[in-house]
């Protein structure tokens, strides 16, 4: 029964049938099977955040779903929330803040962050620090990761005005 | 590192989910939500060799109020406890708890039932069944099983299951007049393992007497750990002195221990910080050390 099992998701839209190994997590079935290498692989076991997706519209550690798991789901990428232009005002905050150095933890950072501001369009700093304590980022010592995020909800809300 | 291979079984019914532990036993690990099970095997410290996924038991899942009694599906997760109206108004102890485990993204796939069977001394909501009174449904091959949670809890990752059981629910008593709650835990940072932790409730008169008071500490022990010594508190006013001998008891009557975190010593402290900033909050009395400061 380690045998490999037919799954059948959607990634970034497009429909995917594979066949996986039980073992395999879906952080490595998007790097090695699908070659989204956006979904970047750090602690493998849930720590670091790195490896956030959003599964069926909400985010979840990507290192502790399995493929097999995935079954009837549906799954966005860094990559997919990147082209549809989704975060494309927060990827610009980060660059313009430098809120990132090596990067590692960016693709995680923005859609953690992401999911932060579509449920909560005006969170004080306190509240961007708790939605993303569970991302570390050994570069920037966090203030301007929080800054860009913080300027990103404060652009969209004078937008939407 | 990657979990070892192992053989995946997508349960097709509760029924089906315990044929499969029948057949495969201790062999056999269950998947609910996978937050904790998954860091184990991913760090190799538990290789099973077959998982047995539940996710897919939709009558597991859900919160239901009844005459009396809350009950909670074992899937229900982290997420759907922190939004619910019904956890928020029968049991808000749980609600403010659960705001305390990991993060969003671990929120969004961990459930009640997970937790509880997993029984980590640090879990925050293994503490909130103890000081909450639930009990665990537990369904086998003979049937349903009732276990009180003062029984469940049995150790580091121990708990009254046997491998063959499957935890269904839990249920909890609907909110009690008068009732009051407190919660706080030490972490290093948010959503981190708790160094010392306390979930408490209360019943507490007009006269600001308390007639019923459940503190349970976790992160002190083997499992969540109701005090006993604070009893003493109960049906009298509450002075300095008085509380300051319940701390000193209460230092006697816990066996923390030494960890990365934190040692057993530094843990007794806190637990007594924990015990006085309780007290003080409960019946709204600065003077008993809402500064923090251990009696």
């Amino acid at each position: 029964m380690t045998a490999p099992v037919p799954v059948s998701l959607r990634v970034n839209g497009e429909r995917v049938d594979a066949r996986v190994l039980p073992r395999l997590n879906l952080a490595d079935f998007l790097r090695e099977h699908l070659h989204l290498t956006g979904t970047h692989v750090g602690c493998e076991h849930g720590v670091c955040g790195a490896c956030t997706v959003r599964v069926n519209d909400e985010i979840v550690r990507a290192c502790l779903m399995l493929a097999v798991q995935m079954d009837g789901r549906s799954v966005v990428t860094i990559e997919g929330l990147s082209d549809s232009g989704e975060v494309a005002d927060l990827q610009a905050a980060f660059r313009d803040r430098n809120a990132l150095q090596c990067g590692y933890c960016t693709p995680g950072m923005l859609i953690a962050a992401q999911d932060l501001l579509r449920q909560h369009p005006e969170p004080s700093r306190q509240r961007i620090r708790e939605h993303l304590s569970g991302n570390y980022c050994r570069c920037t010592g966090y203030h301007a990761i929080v800054d860009a995020v913080e300027a990103t909800a404060r652009s969209r809300r004078g937008r939407a005005a | 590192m990657k979990a070892s291979a192992f053989a995946y079984a997508r349960a097709s019914s509760l029924d089906n989910a315990l044929e499969l532990l029948a057949a495969h036993g201790e062999k056999a690990k269950v998947l609910s939500g996978g937050q904790s099970l998954m860091p184990a095997m991913n760090l190799r410290l538990i290789s099973p060799e077959l998982i047995v996924d539940i996710g897919g038991l939709d009558e597991l899942r859900g919160i239901a109020v009844g005459s009396g009694v809350l009950r909670i599906g074992a899937l229900t997760r982290h997420v759907d406890l922190l939004k619910s109206p019904e956890i928020a108004a029968q049991a808000p102890l749980l609600a403010e708890a659960v705001a305390h485990v990991a993060h969003p993204a671990i929120r969004n796939r961990g459930t009640l039932g997970g937790s509880l069977a997993h029984a980590d001394p640090a879990s925050e909501l293994s503490a909130c069944m103890l000081a909450l009174e639930a009990t665990m449904v537990v369904h086998g091959g003979d049937g349903e099983r009732r276990i009180a949670a003062a029984d469940f809890f049995q150790g580091i990752f121990q708990t009254a299951l046997s491998a063959e059981e499957l935890l269904i629910a839990i249920e909890l008593p609907t909110m009690r007049k008068n009732s009051a709650h407190f919660f706080y835990e030490f972490a290093r940072r948010h959503g981190d393992y708790a160094i010392a932790g306390l979930a408490a409730l209360a019943v507490i008169d007009a006269g600001g007497v308390m007639k019923n008071f459940r503190p349970v500490f976790f992160a002190v022990g083997d499992r969540p750990v109701l005090s006993r010594v604070v009893d003493r508190l109960l049906d009298v006013p509450v002075t300095p002195k008085l509380l300051s001998e319940v701390s000193a008891a209460l230092g006697e009557e816990l066996a923390p221990y030494d960890d990365q975190q934190a040692t057993a010593s530094m843990r007794r402290h806190l637990a007594k910080v924990l015990l006085a900033r309780c007290v003080s909050t409960l019946l709204g009395r600065s003077d008993l050390g809402a500064s923090g400061r251990a009696a």
